[in-house]
C-alpha cells in the first residue's frame, strides 16, 4: 500500500477531452460550479440585506472540490458534509429553491426549517446531513459505509471537512476503524489553509497525508482548483473504494475566498487582501476551467455566458420562491424530536 | 400477579439474573432481525468483562458481533451513521463513565439528527452503559450518568431494575426508531434473579410499575435502588408503615402519571436514585410528583441520590455514597412522624 504524496493535476489529453459524454461532463461542471458561486453570492446577499436568519460559511473558491467529487459519485451514494456545506449538497442534486428556503427557515426547506444553513439534509440525494461540529460527520459516513458493506448495497460514502477538522481525534478513530474493516468510505480533505481565523501552520503539526497514511489508508494529495483533477482522482479513488479495497482519503487544496462566515469581513489580521487577491485572480476554479473549455473548442464563451445567464434567473427564482414561502407554524415545534 | 408476569397463563416461568436477561434480549432480537448488530470492546468471545453477552458470537458470528478497537467515540459514531442508513446498531459501553467519550455522537449527533433534518432521517439505535458503585473500582468506573443523557431531547433513557424489566425493555428500546440509552446495573448483572417468562414479550418505554403497593408513603426508586427501596419498605412495614415502591423504569419518556397517582394516593413521597444528588434525576421526579400532587402531599417530596463526592476507592468511604436500606428507612420514617 502506498501513497501519493505528490499533488496531482489534471492534463490536457485526448481521453479527458474526447469523447461527447466527456465534453459534457466538463460543460457540466462548469455549470455546475457556477450553481454554487451564484447561489452562495446570493446567500450572502440576504445576510448583508439582513433577510436571512443567522449566518452561513460561504463555499466561494472551492467549488471545484464538491463538484468534482460528487459528479464521480453514483445519486445513491451518501455523502457527510460541515459547516460550509451548500456546495457539497448542491453537488449531491440539492434544489436551489428548497436549500434557500432552509437558509431563511422556512417550512418549504429540507429540514422543514428546523436545521438551517449548516444541517441541510436530504435522504433523497444521499445527504446524511451538513453538520455543525467540525468532524462531526466522519463517524456518520464511516457508518453508512459498514451498514452499505453489511448489506451489500455497492453504496460508498464520502466524508467531506476542512483541514480544521484534523485536530479532531474521532477523525482518527474512524479512520481506524474503516481501514480495519475495508469500508468503502472516502474521506475529502478541503485544506482551504484556515481553521475559521488562524492558519493551518499553527494548527497542523507535521504532514497531513501522513496522518492517513499512517493507517494505511491510501491518500493523495490534488489541486482543488483544477476541477478535472479533482473529478480525475475522485472517480480513481471511487473505483478502488467500490471494489471493496478499503478507504480512501483526498486532500484538496484550495481556499476559501471569502471569510470564516458572511459577518468576517475584516480580515487582515490574519490574512493579507494581497494574498486573497491573487487566489481570486490567478486560482478561480470556475474562471480556469472555462478558459480551458474554450481554449479546447468544447465550448464557447457565449455558450458559458448562456449558462451563466440562464443560472442567475434560476437563483433569483429560488430566492424569491423562499422569500415568499411562509415560516413553520410555532404550534409544530415538537415535532421531529422523537420518530 | 408481580412484574407483570402471570405465570398460570403464559409459557413456563424461569428465574433468571439480570445479565442473562440483557443476553436473552439480544439473541432474541437478533434472531428476529438481521439488521441488528453489537458493536463494542471485547463483546465477541469475552463476552464484555461482564460477561453478559458470552456466547452471543457463537450464534451471530464476528460479523454481527464485532469486537471494536478501544475508541468509543469512534465505534458509536459509526453506530450513528450505520443505523441512519439501514442497520440497528447496540453499542456496548463497558463502563457508564465512558460516556464522557462518547457524548458528542450521542448528545449532538444521534439526538437531533431526526429533527434537524426535518424528520427525514432516523437514528435508531441502542446504546447500553453500565451503571452502579460498591464493585471497588474507583471514581471513573463507578459512576451512574443516567441524568446526562435524560437532559437531551431526542434521546429515550431506560434505568430496569429487574430481569423482567431488562429483557423486556431492552428488547422494546431495539425495535424503537430513536437513540435509546439503556443503563444495566453492574451490581444486579449476577446478584439479581427474578421469573422471567420463556416466551416473547416486550415492555413498552414509558411506563412505571408498581413494585410494592402501599398506603402510607410513596418510595420512587430506579435501577439498583429498587433493591433498596424493597428492602426498607420492608423494615418500615415492620414499625406499621405500609410503603409502595414505583420503579418509572425509563427516565425518558417518564411516567408522571404514574408517580403522581402514587404520591396523591399515599400523601407522601422519597425518591432514591443512585445518581448524583445535585441537578439529577430525583431533582426532576421529585418536581414532577411537588407539581402534581401538591395538595394531596402531607410534607415536601424528599429525596435520596450518590453523595456528592467523586466515587472513592476505599470499601468504607465507597459505602459511605451510595444511598441504603437503612438510609431509606430512616427518612421515610421520620417523613411519616414515626
Amino acid at each position: 500500500m502506498t501513497a501519493v504524496t505528490n499533488q496531482t493535476t489534471a492534463g490536457v489529453d485526448v481521453e479527458r477531452s474526447g469523447g461527447p459524454a466527456q465534453q459534457d461532463l466538463y460543460v457540466r461542471m462548469y455549470r455546475q460550479m457556477t450553481a454554487i458561486r451564484l447561489f452562495e453570492e446570493r446567500a450572502n446577499d440576504l445576510y448583508t440585506r439582513a433577510l436571512m436568519p443567522g449566518l452561513a460559511h460561504l463555499y466561494i473558491g472551492e467549488e471545484a472540490v464538491a463538484v468534482g467529487v460528487c459528479e464521480a459519485l453514483r445519486p445513491d451514494d451518501y455523502i457527510t458534509s460541515t459547516h460550509r456545506g451548500h456546495g457539497h449538497c448542491l453537488a449531491k442534486g440539492a434544489e436551489p429553491r428548497v436549500m434557500f428556503a432552509e437558509l431563511l427557515g422556512k417550512e418549504a426547506g429540507y429540514c422543514r426549517g428546523k436545521g438551517g444553513s449548516m444541517h441541510i439534509a436530504d435522504p433523497a440525494t444521499g445527504n446524511l446531513g451538513a453538520n455543525a461540529i467540525v468532524g462531526g460527520g466522519a463517524g456518520i459516513a464511516t457508518g453508512a459505509a459498514f451498514a452499505s458493506k453489511y448489506l451489500g448495497n455497492g453504496r460508498l460514502a464520502v466524508c467531506f471537512f476542512g483541514e480544521g477538522a484534523l485536530g479532531q481525534g474521532v477523525l482518527y478513530e474512524e479512520m481506524n476503524l474503516a481501514q480495519l474493516w475495508k469500508l468503502p468510505v472516502i474521506y475529502v480533505c478541503e485544506n482551504n489553509l484556515y481553521n475559521e481565523y488562524t492558519h493551518c501552520s499553527e494548527t497542523t503539526a507535521g504532514d497531513m497525508l501522513a496522518r492517513p497514511v499512517a493507517f494505511g489508508v491510501i491518500a493523495e494529495a490534488v489541486d482543488g482548483q483544477d476541477v478535472r483533477a479533482v473529478h480525475a482522482a475522485a472517480s480513481a479513488m471511487v473505483d478502488r473504494v467500490r471494489r471493496g479495497e478499503g478507504p480512501g482519503f483526498l486532500l484538496f487544496n484550495t481556499y476559501r475566498f471569502r471569510g470564516h462566515h458572511v459577518g468576517d469581513i475584516a480580515r487582515e489580521y490574519y490574512r493579507s487582501k494581497q494574498e486573497e487577491q491573487q487566489w481570486m485572480a490567478e486560482r478561480d476554479p470556475i474562471a480556469l476551467h472555462g478558459q480551458w473549455l474554450v481554449a479546447e473548442g468544447l465550448t464557447d464563451e457565449a455558450t458559458l455566458e448562456k449558462i451563466q445567464q440562464d443560472l442567475i434567473k434560476e437563483m433569483d427564482a429560488a430566492v424569491e420562491f423562499a422569500m415568499t414561502a411562509p415560516y413553520p407554524d410555532p404550534a409544530k415545534v415538537d415535532e421531529d424530536v422523537y420518530a | 400477579l408481580r412484574d407483570g408476569v402471570d405465570a398460570a397463563a403464559g409459557p413456563p416461568v424461569r428465574e433468571i439474573s439480570f445479565g442473562d436477561a440483557i443476553r436473552e434480549a439480544l439473541a432474541e432480537e437478533m434472531r428476529r432481525d438481521a439488521r441488528i448488530v453489537l458493536l463494542g470492546e471485547d463483546v465477541a468471545e469475552a463476552g464484555t468483562p461482564f460477561k453478559v453477552v458470552k456466547g452471543l458470537v457463537e450464534e451471530f458470528g464476528k460479523e454481527r458481533i464485532i469486537d471494536t478497537p478501544i475508541s468509543e467515540a469512534g465505534f458509536t459514531g459509526l453506530a450513528v451513521g450505520a443505523a441512519m442508513t439501514g442497520l440497528r446498531p447496540v453499542v456496548d459501553i463497558m463502563f457508564g463513565d465512558f460516556m464522557t467519550l462518547v457524548m458528542d455522537q450521542v448528545v449532538n449527533q444521534a439526538a437531533k439528527i431526526h429533527y434537524m433534518s426535518g424528520g427525514k432521517w432516523k437514528v435508531p439505535m441502542v446504546v447500553r452503559a453500565t451503571m452502579g458503585a460498591t464493585r471497588r473500582s474507583a471514581a471513573q468506573h463507578s459512576q451512574s450518568l443516567h441524568a446526562w443523557p435524560s437532559h437531551i431531547p431526542g434521546l429515550k433513557v431506560v434505568v430496569p431494575s429487574t430481569p423482567y424489566d431488562a429483557k423486556g425493555l431492552l428488547k422494546s428500546a431495539i425495535r424503537d426508531d430513536n437513540p435509546v440509552v439503556f443503563f444495566e446495573d453492574k451490581i444486579s448483572y449476577a446478584k439479581v434473579k427474578g421469573p422471567v417468562p420463556a416466551g416473547e414479550y416486550t415492555i413498552p418505554l414509558g411506563v412505571a410499575d408498581v413494585k410494592r403497593e402501599g398506603r402510607d408513603i410513596t418510595l420512587v426508586a430506579t435501577s439498583s435502588m429498587v433493591q433498596v427501596a424493597l428492602g426498607a419498605a420492608t423494615m418500615l412495614d415492620e414499625i406499621g408503615i405500609s410503603a409502595e415502591v414505583v420503579d418509572p423504569r425509563t427516565m425518558w419518556p417518564l411516567d408522571e402519571k404514574t408517580l403522581v397517582e402514587s404520591a396523591r394516593k399515599t400523601s407522601r413521597a422519597l425518591v432514591i436514585d443512585e445518581g448524583y444528588f445535585r441537578y439529577g434525576v430525583t431533582g426532576e421526579i421529585a418536581s414532577v410528583i411537588a407539581e402534581g400532587a401538591f395538595y394531596d402531599l402531607d410534607g415536601p417530596v424528599r429525596r435520596i441520590g450518590a453523595r456528592h463526592v467523586p466515587i472513592p476507592f476505599s470499601p468504607p468511604l465507597e459505602d459511605a455514597t451510595v444511598p441504603t436500606e437503612r438510609d431509606v428507612f430512616e427518612t421515610a420514617r421520620r417523613m411519616c412522624n414515626r
